[in-house]
């Protein structure tokens, strides 16, 4: 039968004479060339949306460009003001350097490093709480995920009125009970943490709860029972059988979390425009801003690669730190 | 065998009559937390329903009221008379069709390609592709935006939409091929034998079969582009061409209509830009959970 089909495409037309010429049986050449058609999309998509812009990336971080005129090549300086090395290194005495630079890189960190293990643990603890087989979960784990499917534009929009100092519904019932509430998103102190307060709304009970808890129910029943014949109690049985066997799921959704906080943009964008007294200055709106605001193509280009070499540092820092603690019950 | 008989008594239900009352209070607390994370999550949404049905004078109330005294459905009309808002709708589902059909089509074609054939260079491409995940869309934004600039394509919907035909991006190929690698091979060599041809053989054997993957891109790809914000923020200038995601954004920066004031009128557009995405949610919760799993799982 195979031979059959073999045949069919053997010695004449445009697959024997490739066939004959790469040493390959025809149907081989056939099955190549017809992959590469149906990848073509995507390698054209890869070259032109993708690789092409990163590598166009890298070259205008060099240069001064204002996307009306043509770069300018102006060497290290855009990454000079970014980190403010006239300071340092006399060559770039005369670059002024950027303050918000660094200031956008403090708060992004606060954000994220609050942000993601606060939220990861609560997807946690939801999960946990939705695995207990209790009636009425189905409709629980449906509340809990509604959040997460608002858009992000809208929630903020809705925190924003009700995180509002003088009339919002937060404030008016902290007021009810004789407390006079913070000023939430107006006020430099308190901004960033109300801003941390609407990402974790939006997130906690969303994709990373569900994945938490297919996780939970795809851990075999037998191993809790062996755990509770030698003895364990709940907190035993959690942290020597539940955390282990969904210790793969935790890294997927550090990594995920972690690569999702760092890019925070709309909720300040939308909530706080940044401020107040750039409190909530976040990376992501601090290269919008150069870039599609006052058309820096080049230095915004400088202060994206910053960004992306910062992001793959930390995704590659959890990797690599997982060989110690993540489990892979099949082997890996 | 002794050790296991001294651990059993204690485990069995109803031994002792304490135990069932702790059994009682620890359930009780159980569902007294999660009474209150309803609160927490559901409650705001409730009240963004509720706000966006209200006279403006019922959004000074304090208590606030917990429904409205006469629902005013007319608020969605007067929105509708000081913004564009139907037509930034119209806009929006376009650009979401758009995008959803680009990387569906697209995205089942290349992960075809990847999981069924032997080129040269294709594990190369596959791990490039895995690759550029790891990347933030920073990095592309602004030189696409250059492109996008040149082409003259701003101010269309083309740049959020064309790119979606080219394969839909590293994520959906990858979910694709993990599930066509899932079909056994037996159907593709029936389907030869008999003659049909490579395309013919995904779309009358493999496609049919792909159908949760296939729902699940789809799903995933529309609430990424309905949500989309920073994409039509950046392409889209002018009023007529917005999404509601920005249009949303617009009505809160003009002094004189974000006033505060005009609360009600806010919510309800917070409400037609949030319903979409609710009613996908319902109406197919259950290739929705599973395909969020599936990529939680297989990512």
């Amino acid at each position: 039968m195979a031979a059959a089909v073999k045949r069919r495409h053997t010695g004449t037309g445009i697959y024997g004479a490739i066939a004959r010429s790469v040493g390959r049986s025809p149907t081989e050449v056939r099955e190549a060339g017809w992959g590469m058609i149906f990848v073509s999309p995507w390698v054209l998509g890869l070259i032109i949306f993708t690789v092409g812009p990163i590598i166009a990336s890298l070259y205008y971080s060099f240069t001064e460009y204002d996307i009306l005129g043509s770069p300018v090549w102006i060497g290290l300086e855009n990454y000079a003001r970014a980190f403010s090395l006239g300071k340092i290194i006399p060559a770039f005495a005369q670059i002024k350097g950027d303050r918000l630079t660094g200031l956008a890189i403090s708060k992004t960190l606060i954000y994220a490093g609050v942000l993601v293990p606060v939220g990861t643990t609560g997807s946690l603890l939801l999960a946990l709480l939705l695995n207990q087989q209790l009636r009425g979960s189905y409709l629980f784990r449906t509340l809990f995920y509604i959040p997460s499917l608002v858009p992000s534009i809208a929630s903020v929009m809705l925190w924003k009125y009700l995180m509002h100092p003088r009339v919002g519904l937060i404030n008016s019932a902290l007021a009810a009970i004789g407390i006079q509430g913070p000023g939430w998103l107006d006020h430099p102190k308190t901004a960033l943490m109300a801003v941390i307060l609407i990402g974790l709304w939006g997130s906690m009970g969303g994709n990373r709860m569900l994945i938490f808890l297919a996780g939970l129910q795809s851990v075999p029943r037998e191993l809790y029972e062996a755990a509770e014949l030698d003895g364990a109690g709940s907190w035993g049985r959690f942290a020597n059988v539940t955390l282990p066997m969904i210790s793969p799921t935790v890294l997927f959704n550090l990594i995920l979390g972690v690569i999702g906080a760092l890019q925070v943009f709309t909720i300040a964008f939308a909530g706080t425009s940044g401020g107040p007294s750039y409190a909530t200055w976040f990376f992501a709106l601090h290269i919008y801003r150069q870039a599609f605001e006052y058309f820096r193509m080049g230095y915004g280009c400088a202060l994206a690669w910053v960004f992306a070499l910062g992001v793959l540092f930390f995704t590659w820092v959890q990797m690599s730190a997982s060989a110690r603690w993540v489990f892979y019950a099949g082997g890996k | 065998m002794a050790e296991v008989a001294a651990v059993q008594p204690r485990r069995m239900p109803g031994a002792g009559k304490s135990w069932g009352t702790q059994r009682r209070v620890s359930r009780g607390l159980t569902y007294l937390a999660i009474f209150i994370l309803v609160l927490i999550f559901a409650f705001p949404l409730y009240f963004m329903a509720i706000t966006s049905l209200m006279t403006q004078f019922e959004t000074y109330i304090w208590p606030p009221l917990l429904y409205p005294k006469s629902w005013q459905w007319k608020n969605y009309i007067e929105m509708s008379s000081k913004v564009p808002l139907w037509l930034w709708f119209w806009n929006t589902t376009r650009i979401t069709f758009l995008t959803v059909l680009g990387t569906t089509l697209s995205c089942t074609v290349v992960a075809y390609g990847f999981a069924r054939f032997r080129f040269p260079l294709r594990n190369l491409l596959f791990l490039l592709t895995l690759g550029t995940m790891m990347f933030p869309a920073q990095i592309t934004l602004i030189p696409q935006f250059i492109l996008f600039h040149r082409l003259g394509w701003i101010n269309t919907f083309k740049p959020l939409t064309v790119p979606s035909f080219f394969g839909g991006g590293a994520f959906f190929i990858f979910l694709m091929r993990q599930f066509i690698m899932q079909i056994p091979r037996d159907l593709d060599e029936a389907a030869l034998i008999d003659g049909a041809s490579y395309p013919r053989l995904l779309t009358s054997i493999l496609m049919p079969l792909m159908k949760p993957a296939i729902g699940t891109v789809a799903i995933i790809s529309f609430m990424g582009a309905w949500n989309d914000f920073m994409g039509p923020l950046i392409y889209l200038q002018s009023n007529k061409f917005f999404t509601l995601a920005v249009g949303l954004r617009y009505w809160d920066t003009q002094p004189a209509l974000g006033e505060l004031s005009l609360t009600h009128l806010m919510m309800a557009m917070c409400v037609i830009v949030a319903t979409p995405c609710i009613i996908l949610f319902f109406s197919a919760q259950k290739i929705f959970v599973e395909g969020i799993v599936m990529s939680g799982i297989k990512g």
